[in-house]
């Protein structure tokens, strides 16, 4: 072979051993891999501040940050689900606390239950007794809940209000009485955006117009989906819509949001990451946007939370319990709840980082009786979620009650507890 | 001589070097295929596989689906707008640019810049240009149109109950008409002078010279436009996402296989909507290409 010849070879054959090199893992070192969607805005900042606590407190463990963007979640779910498949588990993730991840993952057996860690920690005395069960399956607990949005919020320009002589609502008549008002008057009442969001309206007026027992009982089977008081609360939730703007199905949830704090709109139902927004826009709560439970749902909590979890057959299970330590810790969650725009889950929070809404969403975590979210994965599994919200698609097509209920009583009988 | 191919050198080496890329083709296309089949015929839902035989009443459950039955009668909305409309409008602006009038360079290359970007965009630009707010937030055409005095224009765009997809058709029109005129373009510029001049001659009308003589020569192209125009109709996905998200009045079943899939985690479902779209898009291609590959070998 000639000089020319023996160096192509000899740099094909690095080549192709590079490629090789890349599927080595770094075996030795302490690690710990955590898989999140959280690649963007406040969330990704708040991971950031968790992490340095992390680094500060164990400087021997590499902390891997292997968030996958995309799709608010799918992609990186779609991504998990392949790992899990494959036997190759990450040592932590994030998912939305509840039957997101029970109803998927400890229905595979993926997940390890977590009961030593509270005890260990003392979580149980810190975090509210009516949220234990909501992120419990059989007594077994399989997550830690780092952050907590409220679900229920009516966010409401005061402006619109005052100059129509409307005091905040307190119960759905009094709310349709307020939207009567402003309908008169040509101000668009309630604005609402696509169809994720019409089923996060739908989830508080269920909860509004049932109350906190009958709802929680959608979800174990003790309420019958197809009863009387499910119809009544059906038929509440199509006179919301009907104060709702034409164009909702091409507005963002932002969008819609907006409409409320530009004085297009008066009311808006949305999760308290609307109070965030608000504030990017430079609105100044109380002045320019108010807030108040949503009709009907004073006294309930409807959370959703972002949780951590530990995988069974986690590569490095020490240090994924450090990270989960972090996690439930009051410095981890005072580092990553502010960046973020959410509260602890914790009751001990330090009440000087957080703002106006947020100490006053604080507030009523501690005392208020916490329900579970439909749309953010608390109280109904990944399968059931699409078949309800398939159901509410076709619903707003035609607004036939009757056959939508019917359809929700089909889907709690195929991926639901209802026989 | 096909069967001493291991004879000549020559052959034995050409065969080494496609067996990997056949090998490839057979394992990760028609295996995973079959896979997919397979499981389009189980009840595996969730994350654990669950291969028990369920049987062809999942396709009859899915054909019974109300949320399928709106996909398909999208899907035959936005088929048949798109591929008439871009056929219509490429052959339209095919037969201006074939006058040999000046700046025909430039409107060839502005009419086919459309293609090169990705649906994505297209959708995201559209749906801000369909915005349906009526009143003080109106923008976009309907704001367009309301400044023009063309009142009667303003309607709600991809938000009109059930025929909405049809405004989706117009921003694939617009990207794709594009093509179907270069495709046009080229077989006008085909068809011999001698031919035009002729029917000139015999006293034909510019109008009869196109629709007796050039149309008909132009049916192959014809055909083969809608070939390829329909079957990336038969699969759109990304313009839908873009325009409209996962919004089941617009969904088409590209959009279902994603949602109930990775979303739902109904994996027989998601596989036979892919096993039902794979065969559809069979059914043009599979005659199109036999005619083609037969036509020329007989040459």
């Amino acid at each position: 072979m000639n000089r020319k010849s023996t160096l192509w070879t000899l740099i094909a054959v690095l080549v192709i051993l590079s490629f090789v090199m890349t599927g080595c893992k770094k075996a030795g070192a302490d690690q710990v891999e955590v898989f999140s969607w959280w690649t963007g805005g406040g969330e990704a900042a708040g991971l950031n501040e968790m992490i340095k606590i992390f680094q500060a407190k164990y400087p021997d463990i590499e902390f891997i940050n292997a968030a996958v963007a995309g799709g608010a979640g799918t992609n990186a779910r779609a991504v998990l689900a392949t790992r899990l498949q494959a036997g190759d588990p990450p040592d932590s993730w994030q998912g939305h606390a509840g039957q997101e991840l029970i109803g998927t993952y400890v229905a595979g057996g993926q997940l390890e239950p977590l009961n030593f860690l509270y005890d260990e920690e003392g979580w149980l005395d810190v975090m509210p007794a009516t949220l234990i069960p909501l992120i419990s399956a059989d007594g077994n607990i399989y997550s830690v809940p780092v952050n907590i949005h409220r679900a229920n919020v009516l966010w409401y320009n005061p402006g619109i209000l005052a100059a129509n002589d409307i005091a905040v609502p307190t119960s759905l008549a009094e709310w349709f009485t307020a939207m009567d008002t402003l309908q008169a008057a040509g101000v668009t009442p309630l604005a609402l955006g696509e169809q994720w969001t019409v089923m996060h309206l739908m989830e508080t007026v269920l909860l509004s117009s049932l109350g906190a027992n009958a709802y929680n009982g959608l979800w174990d089977g003790s309420t019958d989906w197809g009863s009387a008081a499910v119809t009544q609360a059906l038929n509440d939730f199509v006179k919301v819509l009907s104060y709702t703007n034409s164009d909702s199905a091409s507005l963002s949830w932002q969008d819609a949001a907006q409409l409320v704090v530009n004085g297009d709109a008066a009311f808006n139902v949305m999760g308290d990451w609307a109070e965030g927004y608000f504030r990017e826009l430079g609105k100044t709560p109380e002045t320019d946007y108010g807030w108040a439970p949503v009709p009907g749902t004073a006294g309930n909590f409807q959370f959703l939370s972002d949780s951590f979890v530990l995988p069974v057959g986690a590569p490095h299970r020490d240090a994924a319990i450090d990270w989960l330590k972090i996690c439930g810790s009051k410095e981890g969650q005072d580092a990553f709840n502010p960046v973020k725009g959410s509260i602890p889950a914790r009751s001990d929070g330090d009440r000087s980082l957080y703002g106006v809404y947020l100490q006053s969403a604080m507030d009523d975590w501690a005392s208020d009786t916490v329900v579970g979210s439909l749309t953010h994965g608390v109280v109904a599994n990944d399968s059931w979620k699409t078949e309800i919200d398939t159901a509410l698609g076709i619903f707003l097509t035609n607004m036939d009650v009757a056959a939508f209920q019917s359809a929700l009583v089909t889907a709690c009988a195929s991926s639901g507890p209802c026989q | 001589m096909v069967r001493k191919w291991f004879r000549n050198k020559d052959s034995v080496l050409s065969v080494a070097l496609v067996t990997p890329s056949i090998l490839a083709v057979a394992i990760f296309i028609y295996g995973f295929i079959a896979w997919s089949v397979r499981v389009s015929l189980s009840e595996w839902k969730g994350l654990l596989p669950n291969y028990n035989w369920a049987g062809f009443k999942n396709y009859i459950e899915l054909f019974r689906d109300p949320r399928f039955q709106i996909d398909i009668r999208n899907t035959l909305i936005f088929t048949i707008i798109f591929v008439a409309g871009s056929l219509i409008l490429g052959l339209a602006l095919a037969i201006l640019l074939d006058q040999n009038l000046p700046g025909e360079a430039l409107f060839r290359g502005l009419f086919l810049f459309p293609m090169a970007i990705s649906f994505i965009v297209t959708g995201v630009v559209w749906r801000w240009l369909m915005n349906p707010a009526m009143g003080d937030r109106m923008s976009g055409f309907n704001l367009l149109f309301t400044k023009l005095g063309l009142d009667f224009l303003v309607n709600a765009w991809h938000t009109t109950p059930k025929w909405g997809i049809a405004a989706i058709a117009l921003a694939a029109i617009w990207q794709m008409s594009g093509y179907t005129m270069a495709l046009y373009l080229g077989g006008l510029r085909a068809v011999p002078d001698e031919i035009r001049e002729a029917a000139r001659v015999d006293g034909a009308s510019e109008l009869r010279i196109y629709t007796n003589i050039i149309l008909p020569l132009l049916r192959p192209i014809t055909l083969s436009a809608m070939i390829i125009l329909g079957h990336i109709s038969l699969k759109v996905f990304d313009l839908i996402m873009a325009v409209a998200g996962k919004q089941l009045p617009l969904d088409v079943p590209a959009i279902y296989m994603y949602q109930t899939t990775f979303d739902g985690y109904f994996y027989w479902r998601g596989a036979a909507i892919s096993i039902i779209l794979l065969v559809s898009v069979a059914t043009l291609i599979i005659p199109y290409l036999w005619f083609t590959l037969r036509s020329e070998a007989e040459i």
